[in-house]
């Protein structure tokens, strides 16, 4: 089991025929993910290496029964995109997209929230949603994660990779894996996975990692103190960077003196989180994390 | 992107917002000019660089000169303008080696009842814009909202809608203000606010927003930075950047596609993804070293790119040792091995290089750099890739 995808989902790409459209789909569908073509307007009734293109996602939706969309138009573009999904009655919409202009993000989420809330966005700027050995929608390589206990959701992507592969290091796989993505703006947050992973009778555990800037961490571990029972670890990223500067992430700035690294840990830790200071434990952390809740 | 002063108040005014009149002075005839087309009897001469404080900044070169200056003459303008262009400006946020000032600002004087604080940025937490206003004018923010956080108001507004007329009467009275300032705050906020989204700000701050003995509300600074991802849709910015402002090697980095921020130590390091990049500088800390920069070479990891990436690390002298720390996905370890190998030969290092990499095709990776002759020292975890470039400094 695990949570947002399983074998019912039904995946299209807005975006199929640009180069990294069409090379990440082309890469779910070798993954095994259930994918009906791509959305391009313009293009429809061509096809891409045999997905057909349509020229809506209305169109998609009538004629393949998708209910996925994995995003990758350019970032003008990918708020009308995602509002074009919901609008479509997409349910689950995977923004990978990087670069999505700030105030599109607010009116796209505002829009999201009032009209379309049985639509779940996640990222933009994120490497997107795996349940392994089910299906793969974003651009995380496949093989790193392997079936498992633990949920993980995270900021980043590359450092996913990184937390999947030391999972994997000590035995444990994942049920789900979530990049919720670094933008100041997100659609899916920290708490919405952590709710969903607590719900989910076949995750066990679960791994946290955020950055600097803004307090989603902090709520977060409200949050796990007053709802989640079971064992939970986590990584904070950036705990050397300087105040001020814009960390790669448009999100991870540390602003007027907030949104440190330092008081993330300690909210996490005074929650009862197991938090890893090396980036080279956040496995060893979950392990922890379990042993502890069991002497419990 | 930041602008300057007199480049804000441009685009104030060109919204509606009020701000008192004023000319820019690049020499300091420039300023003696102004002071005089300004008519007196009074103007004020400001610095313009990037960076707040600058009333109580002093010059590095004229240590009694401070960066802002009220004068009542046109000679005292030019006297003051000799003293402050092309000298170094330090304020408290500019850090010690401050900043060179090349532009001035003469500003009319006002008549000033009363200064109170006003920004607007995005709230991430309320998903909104939001309006921040204080009684507390002229002061650091952070000040007021570290001793006295009753005094900030918060008023969220709809980034289609704008802020409202009752949102903005409402601050109003909050501010204790009555009469013609408050009939002046439900102009002046709504097209504050407009210009905020209209221009896709990240921040527009202005402190002291001033007003005025008449009850106008007046701009007297202006501080506003852009939303870096929205500039395709406001190409005419592109003109308001002070490169001069920068540091020279994150425009560098900006130009290549890279993400690179300096920082003090003298471990450069160069990772593919931000939060990875991130880690990589807490572990090396962690390990008892100083990272010397922030460097995402992006997803792809091209030759031009990692070229370039190696000689911005290496353009810093203090940097004597590099970590390359990869985590290959998509892009596979070989196809970044030849990247790098490439770049190594092309940059010429002079210093100890350090390379972890993981993922796909590792064991093809590892081989190869261990087969290429070059001075490469290969690491296999993370935690060894730390202590073998910490261990190099020692040696």
């Amino acid at each position: 089991m695990s949570i947002l995808v399983d074998k019912n989902t039904r995946v299209i790409c807005q975006g199929i025929t640009g180069k990294t459209g069409l090379f990440h789909s082309q890469q779910c569908r070798a993954y095994g993910t259930p994918f009906f073509g791509g959305v391009t307007p313009g293009k429809g009734g061509t096809e891409v290496d045999g997905f057909p293109v349509f020229d809506s996602v209305d169109e998609a939706v009538r004629k393949t029964g998708a209910n996925c969309s994995l995003i990758f138009v350019p970032p003008g573009g990918c708020g009308d995109a995602i509002l074009e999904a919901a609008a479509a009655g997409i349910t689950l919409i995977v923004a990978i997209t990087e670069g999505v202009p700030v105030l599109d993000m607010v009116r796209t989420a505002d829009v999201l929230a009032t009209k379309f809330p049985k639509s779940r966005l996640i990222g933009p700027n994120c490497p997107g949603i795996i349940t392994p050995g089910i299906a793969k929608i974003g651009i995380m390589p496949g093989y790193i994660h392997k079936p498992g206990p633990v949920g993980l959701v995270s900021k980043s992507g590359t450092l996913t990779y990184e937390a999947a592969w030391q999972l994997g290091n000590v035995g444990l796989g994942q049920s789900t894996a979530i990049g919720i993505g670094g933008d100041p703006i997100i659609g899916t947050n920290f708490i919405d996975c952590l709710t969903l992973f607590e719900a989910d009778p076949n995750t066990e555990a679960m791994l946290m990692i955020g950055e600097i800037g803004g307090n989603a961490e902090i709520t977060a571990a409200e949050f796990i103190k007053a709802h989640i029972k079971k064992p939970v670890a986590a990584f904070i990223a950036g705990q050397t960077a300087p105040p001020g500067k814009r960390m790669g992430h448009a999100g991870a700035i540390i602003s007027g003196g907030s949104g440190t690294a330092e008081e993330k840990i300690a909210a996490l830790e005074a929650a009862g989180v197991v938090v890893s200071r090396s980036p080279a434990d956040m496995g060893k952390a979950l392990v922890e994390a379990i042993a502890r809740k069991k002497e419990r | 992107m930041k602008i300057h002063e007199y480049q804000g108040k441009q685009l104030f005014a060109k919204a509606g917002v009020s701000v008192p009149k004023g000319i820019v002075a690049r020499t300091p005839d420039e300023a003696a000019a102004a002071f005089t087309q300004l008519g007196g009897p009074i103007a004020v001469v400001k610095s313009q660089i990037h960076a707040g404080g600058r009333g109580k900044g002093r010059f590095k070169e004229q240590p009694e000169q401070p960066g802002v200056k009220l004068v009542k003459s046109a000679d005292e303008a030019r006297d003051n303008a000799k003293r402050m262009l092309g000298n170094t400006l330090v304020t408290i946020q500019t850090g010690p080696e401050g900043k060179q000032v090349n532009t001035l600002y003469v500003e009319g004087g006002l008549n000033i009842a009363r200064e109170l604080y006003l920004a607007v940025i995005v709230d991430r937490e309320a998903g909104s814009p939001v309006v921040i206003m204080s009684s507390e004018g002229g002061v650091e923010i952070e000040e007021v909202a570290k001793h006295s956080p009753e005094k900030i108001l918060k008023e969220p507004f709809h980034a289609g809608y704008g802020l409202q007329p009752y949102q903005a009467r409402r601050l109003a009275y909050q501010l204790g203000l009555s009469g013609a300032a408050v009939t002046s705050a439900q102009s002046f906020l709504p097209k504050f606010c407009r210009f905020f989204v209209d221009n896709d700000c990240s921040m527009a701050e202005v402190n002291p927003l001033v007003i005025t003995a008449e009850g106008e509300l007046v701009a007297l600074d202006a501080k506003v930075t852009f939303d870096d991802n929205a500039m395709f849709r406001h190409k005419d910015f592109a003109e308001l950047r002070d490169l001069s402002e920068e540091n020279e090697f994150e425009v560098r980095a900006g130009n290549a596609g890279l993400s690179y921020v300096k920082l003090d130590g003298n471990i450069g390091c160069l990772v593919n993804g931000a939060g990875l990049a991130m880690s990589t500088m807490d572990l090396i800390k962690l390990h008892g070293g100083e990272p010397a920069n922030f460097l995402d070479v992006g997803g792809g990891a091209k030759v031009d790119q990692v070229t370039e990436a190696f000689s911005i690390i290496l353009a810093d002298k203090n940097v004597k040792a590099v970590l390359v720390n990869i985590f290959g996905g998509i892009m596979k370890c070989d196809t970044i091995v030849t990247a790098l190998l490439s770049a190594y030969d092309t940059v010429g290092f002079t210093v100890p290089l350090v390379v972890r990499l993981e993922g796909t095709n590792v064991d093809i990776a590892r081989k190869m750099l261990a087969d290429s002759g070059r001075k490469i020292i290969a690491a296999t975890d993370l935690t060894d890739a730390a202590q073998k470039v910490v261990a190099t400094l020692k040696a």
